[in-house]
């Protein structure tokens, strides 16, 4: 049995509570203890961590890994070396891919390239409807028993109530979330960004916070009735936080997410018409990126996904209006959140990891995001104060579309561990 | 007023008019001056851009901004082509990017555009080293057209400073709307824009402007009034019910302007929609400079041009000095 022990890091547990140096032992695929003064068994690998942190692997709920279809963009394979090195240690696959994730076959399918791949854990998400198209529920038993966690159209909503009302009333069934791309698409149709005085300047359609909002609120309604799980993705607006924090307080069953661009960025990085900074939902306000803070503080918003989107150079090389939505975030995740919710004090550490991995796991009900005895070995080593500029060229995505190339961010994955083994090293990526 | 030639340069080419200053704008009216001049002589040429390659790359329909912009070209002495999409490369899908690039090797000076897209001229500006000038992209911004408008405004009034000016009609979509709101506010006039709510963009008065709700609050208010055609489309996309309510209630007729309590200019940037934002005795009457707006539109097209190929204030005053 191969052996990894993890010496002398500040040891982050939001699982169970702790924070404080210590060693960690991993034995074959497990977590086999956690504490000072370990000795390394004979033939152990061994990592020292001295001034690192060492955490349950990061989890992200959403990304996009376009295989099958678009493997020219980015594979089950690349998106999961993207992943690892972006200290993740396992990502959920949304289903709009080609064709999309809507059978069991296809979810077994990308089960068996993460697999093969064998860097994070890739867990795909199926789709709620066939084809994505909101016409008739996919077959929510064959995708669980086939590998899939949660259920979602994401890249367009479920647009009509009464599907959403069924996918959530089935969804119950068999204890999955349905993700819910929230956008009344009446009001976002033809949009490129948000709705606001940077839109109005640049002379583009613009896409108001009361699309989500008004989806939020719907899809909040509809949870409450049918006692289904609803997790939103994405969230972007002021509005949606405080109709998620109602929703909380009566006691429905919401869960919400935010990406690192939904806290950081507004909507003036749309300036220059720069393609990199057009996504879905788009860039919002300074007050909308306030709320977002403030939602993941108070746990409002329960967890960061980067929404990981690749695209190819030249289809973002275009007219604003024509360039496809989205950028890509395995890598860049976890250094804006430290450098935006950590360092400026919004969130401590074992609270960013929290909202990282272990509420991730807790809510699509996953392996992981804990360090307790026994758990799978998928661990984080990272330095949090490193600064580092991002440079694309470097990534192991295929795909290079980000608006922080150039920027400098806080921290850093240096080791990435799966199941028991190392499958990123900073010291010989 | 000092003139630093430097700070007065345009630079490499003319997007919209949010990005220039003052002196810029006065100085490019004041180039077009001497340029009214050549197009009322009976040789309609001077030498400006002689052995200078002009393309009027042009993915929208457009009569009068495109021979206003050929005609500026040739009696300026520039070779240009046209180039309509469709029976070009682009209606076999080719992006705007290769485009620019097959433009380029051709080692042309000067693009000449006009897209669909708000934020295309910058696009094309930023990958091709030759001359771009914005013939309106999407909803973003229509420089030339806003200057002719100012150069009429200021022929009329002899000032731009202190004019109170009226943009009327579907302001939302509208780059002329844009366009003007920048150089009019930049030159110190006072604007207002008028239309229904639903086709106001949202913070527009953030811009400088105010809102004025009805056509009669927008008459009684301004010195002049630019009336913005009303797209026909704008009807099917549910932004209003009727083109016959939209002419009963925000319609810039004879009858409103009678209870005005001063004359008021009207400028319209053409093509009109008699009848509908406009009628057609306000359109023909005295008082209309719709006609000396397309004349001057030659004039500033023939500065903007000669500015970014290189040329000086001081040769616009010698090509004056050469015609009289």
């Amino acid at each position: 049995m191969t052996s990894i022990l993890i010496r002398g890091g500040r040891v982050i547990d939001p699982s169970r509570g702790t924070d404080g140096v210590a060693d960690v032992l991993v034995e074959g695929n497990t977590i086999a203890a956690v504490g000072r003064g370990i000795e390394a068994p004979d033939g152990a690998q061994v990592i020292d961590a001295t001034g690192k942190v060492v955490a349950p692997g990061l989890i992200d709920l959403h990304v996009h890994l376009r295989e099958p279809g678009q493997e020219d963009l980015e594979t089950v394979a690349s998106g999961a070396m993207a992943a690892a090195a972006g200290g993740f240690t396992a990502v959920c696959a949304m289903p709009n891919t080609d064709p999309v994730t809507d059978n069991q076959a296809a979810v077994g399918f990308i089960v068996s390239q993460a697999q093969r791949a064998g860097k994070a854990r890739v867990y795909p998400i199926g789709a709620v409807t066939l084809g994505q198209r909101g016409e008739q529920l996919a077959e929510f038993g064959e995708l669980v028993g086939a590998g899939a966690v949660a259920v979602s159209d994401d890249g367009k909503p479920v647009g009509s109530s009464h599907m959403m009302r069924t996918a959530l009333e089935y969804a119950r069934t068999f204890g999955i979330p349905v993700a819910n791309h929230c956008e009344e698409m009446s009001l976002a149709q033809g949009g490129a960004m948000h709705e606001g005085l940077v839109s109005t300047r640049l002379g583009l359609k613009g896409i108001p916070a009361a699309a989500e909002e008004i989806m939020v609120a719907r899809d909040i309604i509809l949870a409450e009735l049918t006692g289904g799980h609803v997790h939103l993705c994405h969230m972007s607006t002021r509005g949606s936080v405080e109709l998620i924090r109602r929703g909380k307080e009566k006691g429905v069953r919401v869960t919400a997410e935010a990406t690192p661009h939904h806290f950081s960025l507004t909507h003036e990085r749309c300036e220059g018409y720069d393609t990199n900074a057009k996504m879905n939902p788009p860039l919002r306000e300074h007050e909308d990126v306030e709320a977002i803070r403030q939602g993941l503080k108070d746990g409002t918003i329960d967890v960061i996904a980067s929404d990981h989107a690749p695209h190819h150079y030249d289809a973002k090389e275009r007219e604003f209006d024509n360039a496809p939505n989205g950028i890509i975030g395995l890598e860049t995740a976890l250094g804006v959140a430290i450098r935006d919710l950590v360092e400026s004090g919004v969130l401590s550490l074992p609270a960013l990891i929290d909202r990282m991995s272990t509420r991730a796991a807790r809510i699509f009900n996953l392996p992981g995001g804990t360090l307790a005895v026994g758990a799978p070995a998928d661990v984080v080593v990272l330095d949090p104060t490193e600064r580092w500029i991002v440079r694309p060229e470097s990534f192991r995505s295929k795909s290079r579309n980000t608006p922080y190339a150039g920027a400098e961010l806080v921290g850093r994955a240096h080791q990435t561990v799966v199941r028991g083994r190392i499958v990123f090293d900073i010291r010989t990526a | 007023m000092p003139t630093d030639a430097a700070s007065l340069a345009l630079g490499k080419d003319l997007v919209g008019l949010e990005t220039l200053s003052p002196a810029q704008l006065r100085f490019i009216l004041d180039t077009a001056e001497p340029f009214k001049e050549v197009s009322e002589r009976a040789i309609k040429k001077v030498p400006a851009l002689r052995g200078k390659t002009i393309v009027n790359l042009f993915f929208e329909a457009s009569t009068r901004t495109r021979i206003s912009f050929e005609f500026a070209e040739k009696r300026l002495s520039a070779d240009t082509v046209n180039v309509a999409t469709q029976g070009s490369s682009v209606s076999k899908g080719e992006t705007l990017v290769d485009t620019a690039r097959n433009l380029e090797a051709m080692r042309i000076d000067m693009v000449v555009i006009r897209h669909g897209s708000s934020g295309a001229a910058k696009f094309l500006g930023d990958r091709i080293a030759s001359n771009v000038i914005n013939a309106g992209d999407g909803k973003h911004e229509h420089p030339t057209q806003a200057l002719l408008d100012l150069l009429t405004l200021r022929d009329k009034f002899g000032r731009i400073e202190g004019l109170k000016v009226a943009i009327c009609g579907d302001i939302l979509h509208s780059r002329v709307a844009r366009s003007n709101i920048w150089g009019l506010t930049k030159l110190g006039a006072e604007v207002g824009v008028c239309g229904p709510p639903s086709l106001l963009p949202r913070d527009i008065e953030e811009l400088g402007v105010t809102i004025l709700p009805r056509i009669e609050d927008a008459i009684a208010w301004a010195d002049a009034l630019n009336v913005l055609r009303l797209q026909l489309e704008r009807m099917q996309a549910g932004f209003i019910p009727s083109l016959r309510e939209y002419n009963r209630v925000f319609g810039v007729t004879r009858d409103r302007l009678a209870r005005a309590p001063k004359d008021l200019v009207i400028l319209h940037p053409g093509p009109m929609n008699r009848g509908v934002e406009i009628d057609s005795d306000v359109a023909d009457g005295e008082h209309s400079v719709i006609l000396p707006q397309v004349t001057n539109g030659v004039a500033v097209r023939m500065a903007v041009l000669y500015l970014l190929a290189g040329g000086t204030g001081a040769v616009a005053a010698a090509a004056r000095g050469e015609a009289a």
